[in-house]
């Protein structure tokens, strides 16, 4: 769609300066040594994620697959309206713990991020974050009009339109908001794709590594954390 | 309302009293003079809680309209209290001393609107938005549909219909 006025230009000059406790400088430690320090070397490993090969067997993969499509631990990260409609999973009603499917607190012990809604670019670094962190393989449901295409906050100024271009998309589920039954019928969908082997989002997002980081910087002006956090 | 309006009149300069539904009424008032008006509805009229501190952008008219609304519990009245201050210079007076809850008002305004106030504790820290560079969202001048589509990546296909014209084609086809 195109704008109504396109007068309006946005600011590129400006940047943001990096926070000052993230600077690298000098300090002097307690028993009076002058070390160098910078803060967003030191404390992370800067190897870029790596394509994990697949094995040599098909039919060893394949049964990989099987197991993994059996074993989906969700990352309980909430964001947009979407978030409230997975509450009702994990209750009897619709109980989604008889798929194998659970919430777990933290991305180290979880392989699925469900993005459950519009994502503000102040989310959106956070949930890179999560996603960064969880180990591989790992999947990336987007839930909702707003991870597809914007949805209602088409025209915000501080929502990002589109998921995939920041994160490997695995399966959208459509809605707005999609009702519980919508998100069963995603997982089983989910599992039929990763049992065909088809979810490669973690190896999606290894090779296209630059691509995927330039999109992110882009929205993402105070970036203030390394390029690879895990 | 009216008997404070009438007291206050003479000496606070205040503008012409709007009522509206219920206890609501509004009031302008010349910016010397916020303060002072504001102390006395609050000490000496029972005005105590501050409900909202928001802003107007009259961007054709040059002006930001600041406006103040108080509530007195007891006699189930509101005042909301306009000020208007020039949109270039873009300033108003703190007023966190008398409700420090107005602080918090003071940094969205900052941010959003981009109305400084002089003395506001934690006023240049970032409140919602992070790493902003461009004019402050809710400025009228900003334009929200072009900064987006010139920000953030749009997946082709989007059509939007009319309502109107859409249910009019959907329901009568045959256009009667
Ligand atoms: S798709 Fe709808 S329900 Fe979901 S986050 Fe967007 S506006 Fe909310």
């Amino acid at each position: 769609m195109k704008d109504v006025d396109d007068k309006f230009l946005k600011n590129l000059d400006r940047t943001v300066p990096l926070r000052e406790e993230l600077r690298p400088r000098k300090v002097t430690t307690p028993d009076g040594q002058e070390i160098e320090i910078e803060p967003l070397k030191d404390y992370f490993c800067e190897a870029a994620p790596k394509v994990h090969a697949k094995s040599y067997f098909p039919i060893v993969e394949d049964f990989y697959n099987w197991a993994r499509a059996n074993s989906l631990w969700i990352l309980g990260f909430g964001t947009g309206c979407g978030a409230i409609e997975m509450r009702p999973l994990m209750t009897p009603r619709f109980d989604a713990y008889r798929y194998g499917i659970q919430w777990r607190p933290t991305p180290r012990q979880s392989n699925l991020l469900m993005i459950s809604g519009y994502l503000s670019v102040k989310t959106l670094k956070r949930a890179i974050r999560a996603y960064e962190q969880m180990q591989g393989p790992k999947y990336v449901v987007g839930l909702g009009s707003c991870t597809i295409n914007g949805g209602m906050y088409w025209d915000s100024y501080n929502t990002i339109k589109r998921l995939d271009q920041y994160l490997p998309v695995d399966l959208y589920i459509a809605g707005c908001m999609p009702r519980p039954e919508a998100l069963l019928a995603g997982f089983m969908e989910l599992k039929k794709l990763i049992k065909a082997g088809k979810c490669e989002g973690a190896n999606k997002y290894a090779e296209n590594f630059a691509t995927y980081k330039a999109n992110q910087k882009s929205v993402i002006k105070d970036w203030d954390m390394p390029d690879y956090n895990w | 309302m009216r008997d404070i309006h009438a007291l206050l009149k003479q000496r606070h300069r205040l503008g012409p009293l709007e009522p509206r539904k219920g206890g609501l009424a509004f009031v302008t008032v010349p910016r010397e003079n916020l303060r002072g008006l504001l102390l006395e509805l609050r000490d000496t009229h029972g005005f105590t809680h501050l409900v909202l501190l928001t802003a107007v952008d009259w961007m054709e008219d040059g002006l930001f309209q600041l406006t103040y609304m108080l509530n007195n519990r007891g006699r189930d009245l509101t005042l909301g209290i306009r000020v208007m201050i020039d949109r270039e210079e873009a300033q108003g007076d703190t007023i966190h001393d008398m409700w420090p809850t107005a602080a918090t008002y003071q940094r969205e305004l900052k941010e959003m609107f981009g109305i400084d106030f002089p003395g506001s504790p934690r006023l240049d820290e970032e409140f919602i938005l992070e790493g902003w560079t461009d004019l402050p969202p809710y400025r009228r001048d900003f334009d929200s549909l072009a900064y987006s589509q010139q920000t953030y990546a749009e997946r082709p296909g989007r059509v939007t219909h009319d309502p109107r014209e859409y249910m009019k084609s959907k329901l009568y086809p045959d256009g009667v």
